[in-house]
């Protein structure tokens, strides 16, 4: 089973959120993504300013094996798009939590999107046969 | 790879399988109006000997013209060996194999292409083909909007000067997907775009500036001047090329300001006969940065396990197998076949054979511009420098004089009322290597009878 940290909350299209003190939020994919994608060779993060819509496309991630785009969990304003990730997008599979970050967002008010908790997505896992 | 097509019992079976009783039945979700029923003008199958016939009869009313058209096809000499190699059984297939790997010999020759063109544009990567030079600006152009992230405005500016043939595909291929066309005006003394005519756009949001050199009339555009201001307000510069004319002018890559971005053309005059107008092919480069945007396939060299050299297709991920409608198209075949000729005439012509061709084309334009300006009731409309094409003005309307022509054997130009009413009674008249002088001199001669006879009716 991949990690699952519990201070996160999920999408059942496999991306992370993660609240950050200043109010806004982190974005990123999953361990059991990382790792079903495979070896990444290029990651397209979105420009600062570009405002998104839940569920909307932002970013797109891709391996040897395929190009997958990644789906923004909630509406908001881009505040950075992860600046390492052109030259390292390697880091989404050493460290998809930490520094294989995707973008960071500040949320439109009221915007929670139907973001899953560790263990509902843990379940999700299960169902989908993992 | 044996073609079988189903039989009767196979797809009554298949039917039977997924319980459908008839094909019409399988298709019935497709509403009734939109089914073509019978393909009118089809007329029914012939048989091999009646269709050998048929053809040869009509390849001899072609007959045997002495050809003066370019506009967009070129006719220069192919050496023999071109298609003599191209259609050994190993190459003579028209697409990139679906085993891609399995076909070593076929991924090194499209490999070769890619270097090749990379090196001709001056441009760090090539793709394996497009379908043809207008096809392959209308992807040009859905690239740009979509690799200029600075831009939002999906704003295009397309001279006038642009191939209108191709300004006419890149509207049908790109306008319906939110892409707008500007048209760029030229300067009727010289035939180029004045780098003037883009004061206008200065300070507003556009994705990118077209430049075809040399343009549709032959004349050369003023490209540094116009890729400089293009790049400086970071706007992306798409340049469709005649790939003969590389051979002595500045290469895309070299343009000013760090030259263009998308590089595409119509690769026909590289080793590709005429042939009544196709099939041809489209070549494309680009820079690294914009690789992943770039349409169709990418073959790589690389080594095995064992670190054996080996050849694959790279950058799959975004085509349309794998990403369906986001992919970066959905209409980029590549046109195996003719790249092979085109590599093949590029290997024996080397850059020194490529050059005397391009120098020998323009030398004898020159000469035919100076007959033919010399007939009374002719002469030449602009005043810029041009590559193996020029543009004349008659004192009548020119399409007759055409049809007077061709009775005498002689295809003398192409007419440029039709897209250029502007012009009056002008006509685009172009000579590549294979033209001698007494050709030359044959035209201009069958052109002042022509226009002597016309005045005097």
């Amino acid at each position: 089973m991949s990690q699952v940290p519990a201070d996160l909350r999920y999408t059942k299209s496999h991306e992370w959120v993660r609240n950050l003190a200043d109010g806004s939020c982190e974005i990123g994919i999953t361990d059991h993504a990382q790792e079903a994608l495979g070896d990444l060779v290029f990651v397209e993060v979105p420009e600062q300013g570009r405002t998104l819509a839940a569920g909307e496309p932002c970013a797109v991630v891709e391996s040897v094996k395929a190009a997958s785009d990644v789906y923004c969990p909630l509406a908001g304003e881009v505040t950075l798009g992860n600046p390492d990730l052109a030259a390292a997008p390697e880091l989404i599979n050493h460290d998809p939590y930490g520094r294989g970050w995707l973008l960071r967002l500040r949320p439109k008010n009221g915007s929670s999107g139907t973001l899953l908790s560790p263990s509902e997505y843990e379940e999700h896992l299960r169902a989908e046969g993992f | 790879m044996a073609f079988i097509p189903h039989t009767a019992a196979d797809v009554a079976e298949m039917l039977a399988r997924i319980g459908v009783k008839s094909i019409d039945e399988l298709f019935d979700e497709i509403p009734a109006s939109l089914r073509v029923r019978s393909l009118a003008g089809v007329p029914p199958a012939m048989n091999e000997q009646q269709i050998g016939r048929l053809m040869s009869e009509r390849a001899r009313s072609d007959g045997r013209p002495l050809c003066f058209i370019g506009a967009g096809a070129y006719e220069h000499h192919i050496p023999s060996a071109v298609w003599a190699v191209t259609t050994r059984g190993e190459f003579y297939s028209a697409y990139t194999p679906y085993q891609a790997e399995a076909s070593q010999g076929t991924l090194q020759l499209v490999y070769e292409y890619q270097t090749m063109i990379a090196s001709l544009t001056g441009m760090e990567v090539a793709n394996a083909s497009l379908y043809d030079g207008a096809s392959a600006l209308a992807e040009a152009c859905l690239m740009a909007v979509r690799a200029n992230r600075k831009s939002k405005s999906q704003r295009i500016l397309m001279p006038r000067t642009v191939h209108p043939h191709y300004r006419r595909v890149t509207v049908a291929t790109a306008g319906n997907q939110a892409l707008r066309f500007e048209e760029l005006p030229y300067s009727q003394a010289e035939g180029r775009t004045l780098p003037a005519a883009l004061a206008r756009y200065d300070g507003e949001d556009v994705s990118a500036l077209v430049i075809q050199q040399p343009n549709f009339f032959g004349v050369l555009e003023d490209v540094d001047a116009l890729s400089a201001w293009a790049r400086e307000r970071g706007i992306f510069v798409i340049a469709v090329v005649n790939p003969t004319s590389l051979a002595l002018l500045k290469a895309p890559g070299e343009w000013d300001a760090g030259g263009a971005d998308i590089v595409v053309g119509e690769g026909q005059p590289l080793g590709v006969p005429l042939s009544s107008g196709g099939p041809y092919f489209g070549f494309m480069a680009t820079r690294m940065a914009h690789v992943r945007q770039m349409p169709g396939r990418i073959v790589g060299r690389t080594v095995d396990a064992s670190g054996r050299e080996g050849f694959t297709l790279t950058l799959q991920a975004r085509e349309q197998h794998i990403r369906r409608a986001r992919a970066t198209s959905n209409i980029c075949t590549n046109q195996g076949l003719l790249v092979t000729a085109a590599t093949i005439y590029m290997s024996i012509m080397g850059p020194q054979g490529l050059s005397r061709v391009a120098a020998a084309s323009h030398a004898r334009t020159t000469e035919l511009v100076g007959a033919l300006a010399r007939v009374p009731g002719v002469r030449g409309v602009f005043s810029a420098a041009y590559f193996h094409e020029a543009v004349l003005g008659l004192d009548r309307p020119v399409a007759p004089v055409l049809q007077r022509l061709a009775d005498r054997g002689i295809l003398a130009g192409f007419d440029l009322a039709e897209h250029y009413p502007e012009l009056g009674h002008a006509l685009l008249v172009c000579a590549t290597e294979t033209k001698t002088s007494a050709d030359i001199e044959r035209y201009a001669a069958a052109l002042a009878e022509v226009m002597k006879a016309a005045r005097a009716a």
